[in-house]
């Protein structure tokens, strides 16, 4: 049976009616126990030690042709099987919901990095060292670009996002108070801390592969794609994920190459990626150079804001990073001015990285907010809470909440916002400026097409199966915790399974929309067997109430385990529809850190942050508030160490390893407060809950940055904020 | 070059026949069949790979698997099982100490040779002397911690737990 929703109308808070208690909850992980021994199995791990080797070799120029590989010297090499070349290889990595294959053909180099060639070998050791010695020759086409800012660069121009609303010219002509600034932001990767792994075997047509992947429904439909066969002969695995932050949306070029080797082999191939290749293989976040326009009145309220972007990718790559997506709905302002740009050049693929278009349009827009604030002498929280639109404004649309306003309040008070001292660099402790900042939060909420089985066994125990993924999202628990709360049920009573495309196809993990989406899903199919169980007592759903498996209805009670007699089974269906359009929704935050500046060596150092968020009905409170001390902390690293450095003389990722590629460790990080808000919204999906996995990014690392002008009275407008910059603008000692 | 190295791995005797150049990583994930210890990045950058060896925590993607002829090996699956979880691994569950999981044997075993490091008075580079006991602030957890890279920034609740389990709190089970 199959319970169907497309989301054309909000929705009634069903779970706020059931009685378990369960929803909501800090409940610990329920893959916690496998993770902490370390059984939980992940992408390379399903061998039994017979399976070959392959190393992807990887291309040494930033554009041309491979003309040769010496692969007679290679395959005399001890242990070596075969050398892969296959025209199906991935030259990039497949975008997220691509669906189909990305651009293949490992010949023809498009980017420093490039798998041009799999060595397939006995051992692992037998592998790496024929990849390494292989010997390859090119043609070097001599018109590379590798520096997105270089007028050189071919430049392509989106008409859809080339907007003009009103005059901004004449708005930042006529303003009291104005900004006009630029701001760049570096390239990023996501560094998930698995590195892309494959295992691929066949039996006869059929192809399986265990790997570490975000979206499995599409991945499938990509591996088949670039083989060339059929999607209902591939099966994709990915039960445990280690992390992916978008770098696991899509395809990777190992996948595949691990795939085309085993066929050709006839036994399975495992494909790791070495660290160095995850930085040049994978997606990388694009580096960003963005001018923002602000004017004002005397009051402080908007009347223009403009947002001109320029970002970068391979040329033919659909993905450009959407740095204004915060902007068109977070501040009013009747005049409005967009562009867009995206240069073409010879640098590993951009694509989505956690947050995209917020975690760094925010950085620019929340800074510029921060300068005009200053400007105007207007505390940068009321600035915002002045500008907060009552609807959409660009398009005639209401929100279906907006909890700004109270984010901002709250947070001011909790963080003891009040004793901040508005001069720059005026506390001081020893050789310590101290200072304070705050930006706000927002990120676009998303429902996509997901599908989940449910099976209440006649034991009254529940086992929940789909295709969806838990990267360390918390599905396992969040699934549990959804089906628990709906048919009445303790949390050991039920399973759940997950990464397997032989289950339903759920949405993936990405954008946020993972738990709404394929939660929504678990929801409706929970729904039909609830009105299973009330057919069986001849009543009515809604007069159910089931807690630990006992059922009262009409004063009676019943045991489920009693009841039953048989297995009940149901897939939930959840489409967006309407709501998706008529009415804007988006969840929002506000963050606030204190910062150290040294005076003596302008190191950074955060001292505290607290994040306010409001994201719907809170599924875990302790995995989102986990999550959101995810987004916060990758705003640490944005803020002051992350950055891809590439050699602009070919195009190489200097720094693609996780000793000079400075993702934020331990003692980087203060203890974090991320608290949320009550609220329910109901046009997101039958649970009224929104997406938390980027919203604690979005706006964070601005956050830091103003705290580094409060601090020191240092604007730093090019990420990250190293010491090297804040040390220029700090007084001579 | 094919060698024969004995191993001691989390009390039992492994005989290892592996290529001279299996990293000690290696020979644990895919000749022992120990895949709880994770590689990361197979430079000693990340941390995943920690194991302990002769009670120090070391990244075994660093040292060939044939220079520990008779060491003593402990890998996450030596510390407990997800029946009998060890006082840290079960703290990491409660404090949401991680959340895909990949960096998490490295932390914990980090974590389980650090306390001994701290009760032992081995100082860090946050301590305010060099001489004495070792009071476990949270900053003395998080410099100690802090060549266990967690991207999905667990860090709060690594420390959090690691506080937990020094100070002996819960003693029970999950």
């Amino acid at each position: 049976m199959t319970a169907h929703l497309k989301m054309n109308e909000s929705q009634p808070p069903v779970l706020d009616e059931m009685a378990q208690g369960v929803i909501g909850t800090p409940t610990p992980r329920r893959d916690g126990p496998l993770k902490v021994t370390g059984q939980a199995t992940y992408a390379a791990e399903v061998g039994d030690g017979t399976e070959a080797v392959g190393m992807l070799v990887r291309a040494t120029i930033a554009k041309g042709r491979v003309t040769s590989i010496d692969e007679t010297a290679t395959l005399a090499l001890p242990g070596v099987l075969t050398i892969i070349t296959d025209e199906r290889m991935l030259r990039n990595p497949a975008q997220g919901g691509a669906n189909e294959a990305p651009v293949q053909g490992p010949r023809d180099v498009a980017y420093f990095g490039q798998p041009i060639a799999l060595v397939v070998a006995e051992t692992f050791e037998h592998a790496r060292h024929a990849a390494q010695n292989i010997s390859v020759t090119y043609e070097i086409l001599p018109d590379a670009i590798t520096d997105f800012l270089d007028g050189d660069a071919p430049i392509e121009r989106p008409a859809a996002k080339q907007i003009e609303q009103g005059d901004i010219e004449s708005a930042m002509r006529d303003a009291a108070f104005s900004v006009d600034a630029t701001y760049t932001t570096p390239s990023q990767n996501s560094a998930a801390m698995e590195p892309h792994a494959s295992i691929a075997w066949w039996d006869g047509e059929k192809v399986t592969l265990h790997s570490s992947l975000q979206m499995l429904k599409f991945n499938r439909n990509e591996l088949a794609d670039s083989l060339g066969i059929d999607p209902e002969n591939v099966r994709v695995l990915a039960p445990y994920v280690g992390g992916g932050f978008g770098s696991k949306l899509g395809l990777a070029p190992e996948a595949v190459a691990a795939a085309l080797a085993a066929k050709e082999l006839g036994r399975p191939v495992r494909v790791v990626m070495t660290r160095p290749q995850v930085f040049e293989t994978t997606m990388r976040r694009s580096a960003t150079h963005q001018r923002l326009r602000l004017a004002a009145n005397e009051q402080g309220e908007l009347t223009a804001i403009g947002h001109d972007a320029l970002v970068s990718n391979l040329p033919g790559e659909a993905f450009s990073e959407p740095v204004a997506l915060a902007t068109h709905f977070l501040y009013a302002g009747k005049n409005r001015s967009y562009s867009h740009q995206i240069a073409r050049v010879n640098l590993t693929c951009a694509g989505s990285m956690r947050a995209p278009g917020e975690a760094v349009g925010m950085l620019a827009l929340e800074n510029a907010m921060d300068e005009l604030a200053h400007d105007a002498g207007i505390d940068p929280v009321e600035l915002r809470l002045r500008n907060i639109p009552e609807d959409h404004p660009e398009k005639d649309k209401k929100f279906s909440s907006h909890c700004l306003a109270d984010c901002l309040t709250t947070g001011a008070k909790r963080f003891g916002w009040e004793k901040r001292n508005p001069t720059p660099g005026a506390v001081r402790e020893g050789e310590w400026l101290i200072g304070v900042g705050m930006s706000s939060a927002a990120r676009g909420n998303i429902l996509h097409e997901a599908k989940a089985r449910v099976i209440l066994h006649s034991d009254a125990t529940v086992s929940v199966e789909t295709d969806m993924t838990d990267i360390g999202t918390g599905t396992y628990t969040i699934l549990a915790q959804i089906a628990g709360e709906m048919l009445g049920l303790p949390l050991d009573r039920i399973e759940v399974k997950l990464g397997d495309t032989d289950f339903p196809p759920a949405a993936g993990s990405g954008g946020s929309w993972g738990a709404g989406s394929t939660g929504s899903a678990v929801f409706l199919a929970c729904q039909t067997l609830r009105s299973e169980i009330a057919d069986l007592l001849g009543t009515d759903p809604a007069e159910l109430t089931i807690k630990d498996g006992s059922i009262i209805s009409g004063n009676v009670q019943h045991e489920l385990a009693q009841l039953l007699t048989r297995d009940l089974s149901a897939i939930g269906h959840i489409e967006p529809g309407k709501t998706s359009d008529e009415v804007e929704q988006a969840t929002f935050g506000a963050h606030f850190a204190e910062v150290a500046v040294n005076a003596v060596t302008g190191e950074t150092r955060v001292r505290r942050m607290l994040g306010v968020f409001s994201a719907g009905r809170i599924l875990n409170m302790q995995t989102a508030r986990s999550q959101c001390h995810g987004g916060m902390i990758f705003g640490i690293g944005s803020a002051l160490t992350e950055e891809l450095v590439h050699d602009l003389r070919d195009g190489h990722i200097v720094n693609h390893n996780l000793a000079e590629y400075h993702v934020p460790v331990n003692l980087d990080v203060p203890q974090i407060d991320a608290v949320f808000l009550e609220e329910r919204d109901s046009w997101a999906n039958p649970m009224q809950s929104k997406g938390v996995g980027e919203l604690g990014i979005s706006g964070a690392g601005a956050a830091i940055t103003n705290a580094i002008f409060n601090a020191t009275g240092v604007r730093v407008r090019d990420y990250p904020a190293t010491l090297d910059k804040v040390l220029k603008g700090l007084p001579e000692m | 070059m094919t060698l024969k190295t004995p191993l001691h791995v989390n009390g039992e005797e492994r005989m290892l026949v592996a290529d001279s150049r299996t990293s000690l990583l290696d020979a644990l994930r895919h000749h022992l069949g120990l895949t709880g210890t994770k590689k990361g990045c197979d430079h000693g950058q990340c941390g995943a790979c920690t194991v302990i060896v002769n009670g120090r925590r070391i990244n075994s993607c660093l040292t060939l698997a044939c220079m520990h002829d008779g060491d003593e090996i402990t890998t996450i699956e030596g510390l407990g099982t997800p029946e009998a979880m060890s006082a840290l691994q079960s703290a990491f569950v409660r404090h949401d100490g991680f959340q895909c999981g990949y960096c998490t044997a490295g932390q914990i075993c980090s974590a389980t040779a650090m306390l001994e490091e701290a009760k032992a008075g081995w100082p860090s580079n946050v301590s305010e002397t060099l001489e004495g006991d070792v009071t476990l602030s949270d900053s003395e957890i998080s410099e100690r911690m802090s060549g266990n890279l967690c991207r999905c920034s667990a860090y709060p609740g690594i420390v959090n737990a690691i506080r937990e389990a020094a100070e002996g709190e819960h003693d029970e089970k999950l």
